[in-house]
């Protein structure tokens, strides 16, 4: 296909051209930009979480004096442990994704300045298994520990001994195996005694990258901070278990404020947002596309109409319906090529202002490769009724006037 | 004349119905997302408390050790114990009030009603009148209340209707963590948004159930929730705050006159100075007094994924006048016949372009309609979301003007483009060509 007349004929009908060009390039970068986020969306909704989430019940328990606390605490446990279906309860003071967030920064020399916000866990006895954490190295704590573990005054765990996640065993201890390494806040020192997979943060969001599967657990005797009861069972008797737990619950502590729900909700609630970010995006990705596509399809139209005559004499000339057709999606094909080369460059700066702004990272070429193709692809589908009119148009048309 | 026109140009505009229809659409959606997401944008750095708020300001001192040091550093948002405690005792404003928040168990009298957790507020006497509270029954407390550390409380009006059924309380008595409280007053309607006091449990969050006197909290171990930031080696232990190195308190004066901040800004100095030469402060004097809406703007309460909203509706916006210059341009264009008729007979230029402008105007006026009820069912479903902010977001009457001028000055910036190049015929050729 001979591309100059093409060109020729665009320089005679600039407005339009260029306004082709500048709708397919502005598509072009909003489509990179918001897909990418759609999918950082997507990403955040689906993070890993290694605990039991479907069979995993949260009670929340509020109101009950500090003095009193340890006593509930055994008592409340042997009665969840009597409830049919009940694979493992305990008392923990956070659980991932939590409203109530501890935050502490670890690191492996005492006078380094780490600056990564891991989420602080406290377990009571059998803790984790009732989280249904997956042990990679190591060990748990032994009941001594839980039961000789308390927060101080300076809310530091006062026992000896940590379990960490393993992102962070990698990141503090590159090449190494963390088992028996010292890890510390401060002045405070803990040794490593277990490798867990990888648990959520409290706030992934509040976190940063690095603080979303950096986790530290420490052991807890029976202490008021453990406000959370955590039961497993299966997810078929969850709701069931829940549900009996409540009722149990409410007539040993009548004064307590209590809160239960299956953990698989939490986190559907903790994410809702994020959903409906999602939702957005998409939604004005396909409008968008729609109202681009249809303003080629009016543009174009108008461009065939008022072309007639030539393509007419064209015809007359002798060029077949192939050819006709062919030149109008040739000449789409250029005005989008345009348009996306335009529209990379311009969905390039426009990410690089959100990443300095927002909380968005840089856009992978593969983003810009298929955005591109998409417009292509758009611009090609939106051309063929205005070309198969244009190429319908009869070369007798060349010897009449309008 | 414009009775003229405007015929001309619904004649016009109906003999196209695809096209005009096309253009319209492209304006409704890109206006009814745009004020959609510009709405929620205004609604959420709305003024929460208008007339009052520019007198209200909030003093930040630098109480930190030299980690982290660099000379232009922010100072912390909140006060420790120590510092909250001088500049409430030392009353060099108008008026002023310590506070922080926290959950409280509430144990109600009603068998029918389960316990919970009510958000409280613990604050000083001054809280009520500076920031012009209303009540509905009763009144706040006294600085004397203070004092005797009285366990009085007051409620929200939501929570009265919750317990009483919306009658007067006032005398009444009230469990708080299985102690025993006398209600003194009812609020009224007060709904600050944003919550700028306290920003910590949620810029757009539910106002406080239950205000508490801030020392009776602390008195009886009432626990506090939110932002605990310490320094040093010091642990955010929440039964010991007042003696450890943390900020967890947040401090408002009012200051009525230019002469007064200028005063209190010094009296700031002054003190960090005074603590700095006893040793206590490891920095130099460094303050900050920013009244409620510089606050709000430094502590960047409109959510980020609002702002990217709105960047995106407004792109979304561009790509669709985008395409509403190119409907027209072909539009117009394809009138050049019955265009060069009328310059023919004697039109002018000017009097061509003023009739095509008008149809752009006309699709901007529907447009518009389209676009703002497209925008009241953006806002409904921005309202189904779950985040705290969503329920405000409504249209009001400076939005509903706005949102028409934009589409009325969309579509005429877009008509501008296509109705000059469409005036600009050359009758002489047009009318031969035909």
């Amino acid at each position: 296909m001979e591309i100059r007349p093409i060109v020729a004929s665009l320089k005679k009908h600039r407005i339009p051209a260029v306004l082709i060009v500048l709708e397919i390039a502005l598509a072009c970068a909003v489509l990179c930009n918001a897909v990418f986020m759609v999918h950082q969306c997507i990403a955040s909704v689906n993070s890993s979480n290694a605990i039991d989430e479907a069979g995993m019940s949260v009670i929340t328990v509020g109101g009950i004096d500090a003095s009193q606390a340890p006593a509930a605490i055994v008592r409340d446990l042997a009665a969840f442990h009597s409830i049919a279906g009940v694979k493992a309860a305990a008392a923990v003071d956070r659980v991932p994704l939590d409203h109530d967030v501890w935050l502490g920064s670890y690191s492996a020399t005492p006078t380094e300045a780490g600056w990564i916000n891991s989420s602080i866990y406290f377990l009571g006895d059998g803790g984790e298994r009732a989280m249904g954490l997956r042990l990679l190295q190591g060990r748990y704590f032994t009941p001594e520990e839980y039961a000789g573990g308390a927060v101080g005054a300076d809310g530091k765990s006062t026992s000896h001994v940590v379990i960490i996640n393993e992102s962070d065993a990698k990141r503090l201890w590159p090449g190494q195996n963390a088992l028996g390494k010292q890890l510390y806040s401060d002045e405070t020192v803990w040794t490593v005694i277990g490798v867990v997979a990888d648990v959520l943060a409290q706030a992934p969001d509040f976190s940063g990258g690095t603080g979303k599967y950096s986790s530290v657990f420490f052991p807890l005797r029976p202490d008021v901070e453990l406000g959370r009861y955590v039961l497993r069972s299966s997810p078929a008797d969850r709701d069931r278990v829940l549900a009996q737990a409540m009722r149990a619950l409410g007539t040993l502590e009548p004064g307590a404020v209590l809160e239960g729900h299956a953990y698989v909700d939490m986190r559907s609630a903790y994410f809702a947002d994020v959903r409906g970010m999602a939702w957005m995006l998409t939604l004005v990705c396909a409008v968008m596309l729609a109202v681009t596509a249809l303003g080629i399809v009016g543009l174009t139209s108008f461009w065939v109409g008022q072309r007639r005559r030539q393509i007419g004499i064209r015809r007359a000339v002798g060029a077949t319906h192939a050819q006709i057709l062919r030149y109008f999606q040739t000449e789409n094909f250029l005005l989008s090529t345009a348009g996306v080369l335009l529209g990379v460059v311009l969905a390039v700066a426009a990410n690089l202002y959100l990443v300095r702004h927002y909380e968005v990272g840089h856009l992978p070429w593969s983003y810009l490769a298929s955005s591109v193709l998409a417009l292509w692809v758009l611009g090609q589908v939106a051309v063929l009724g205005p070309a198969l009119r244009a190429a319908a148009v009869p070369p007798v048309v060349a010897t009449r006037s309008v | 004349m414009f009775g003229y026109y405007l015929d001309l140009a619904v004649h016009s505009l109906k003999r196209n119905k695809v096209l005009t229809g096309l253009m319209v659409l492209a304006i409704a959606m890109g206006i009814g997302a745009s004020m959609t997401t510009l709405t929620v944008l205004h609604v959420l750095s709305g003024d929460p408390l208008p007339g009052r708020s520019g007198s209200l300001y909030t003093p930040q001192i630098d109480p930190l050790d030299l980690n982290n040091y660099a000379p232009g550093v922010e100072p912390p948002d909140q006060l420790s114990w120590i510092d909250g405690n001088y500049l409430l005792k030392a009353k060099r404003a108008t008026r002023q009030a310590l506070m922080t928040e926290g959950m409280v168990p509430l144990q109600p009298a009603q068998p029918s009603i389960d316990p919970f957790h009510a958000v409280a507020l613990y604050t000083t006497a001054d809280f009520f009148p500076m920031f012009g509270v209303p009540f509905q029954y009763g009144n706040g407390w006294g600085n004397a209340d203070d004092d005797a550390k009285a366990r009085v409380v007051v409620i929200s009006a939501k929570l009265n209707d919750k317990l009483f059924g919306g009658k007067n309380s006032v005398g009444k008595e009230l469990r708080l963590q299985e102690k025993a409280f006398r209600i003194i007053g009812v609020l009224g309607d007060w709904h600050p948004q944003p919550h700028f006091y306290q920003l910590y449990m949620g810029s757009y969050a539910d106002d406080e159930d239950i205000f508490v006197p801030f020392f009776t909290s602390r008195d009886l171990h009432m626990e506090h929730d939110g932002s605990t930031d310490c320094w040093g080696n010091s642990g955010g232990d929440p039964n010991n705050l007042e003696h450890v190195n943390c900020t967890w308190l947040q401090f408002w004066v009012q200051l009525d006159t230019p002469q007064a901040v200028a005063a209190y800004k010094s009296f700031l100095v002054n003190y960090s100075q005074e603590q700095h030469d006893n040793g206590r402060f490891a920095r130099s004097p460094n303050v900050r007094l920013r009244n409620v809406m510089q606050w709000l703007d430094y502590q960047q309460v409109v959510p980020s994924d609002t702002r990217l909203q709105a960047w995106l509706a407004i792109s979304f916006l561009v790509v669709c006048l985008v395409n509403t210059v190119g409907l027209m341009l072909a539009k117009f264009m394809r009138r050049a016949g019955e265009l060069s008729v009328r310059r023919a007979l004697g039109a002018s230029q000017r009097a061509l372009f003023g009739q095509l402008l008008m149809e752009s105007g006309i699709v901007g006026c529907v447009g518009g309609v389209a676009g703002l009820l497209l925008a009241l069912l953006g806002l409904w479903l921005v309202r189904q979301q779950p985040a705290d902010y969503a329920k405000i977001a409504h249209m009001d009457a400076s939005m509903l003007v706005v949102t028409f001028a934009l589409s009325i000055c969309a579509s005429l910036l877009a008509g501008l483009l296509p109705a000059w190049r469409a005036c600009r015929v050359t009758p002489a050729l047009q009318l031969k060509a035909n």
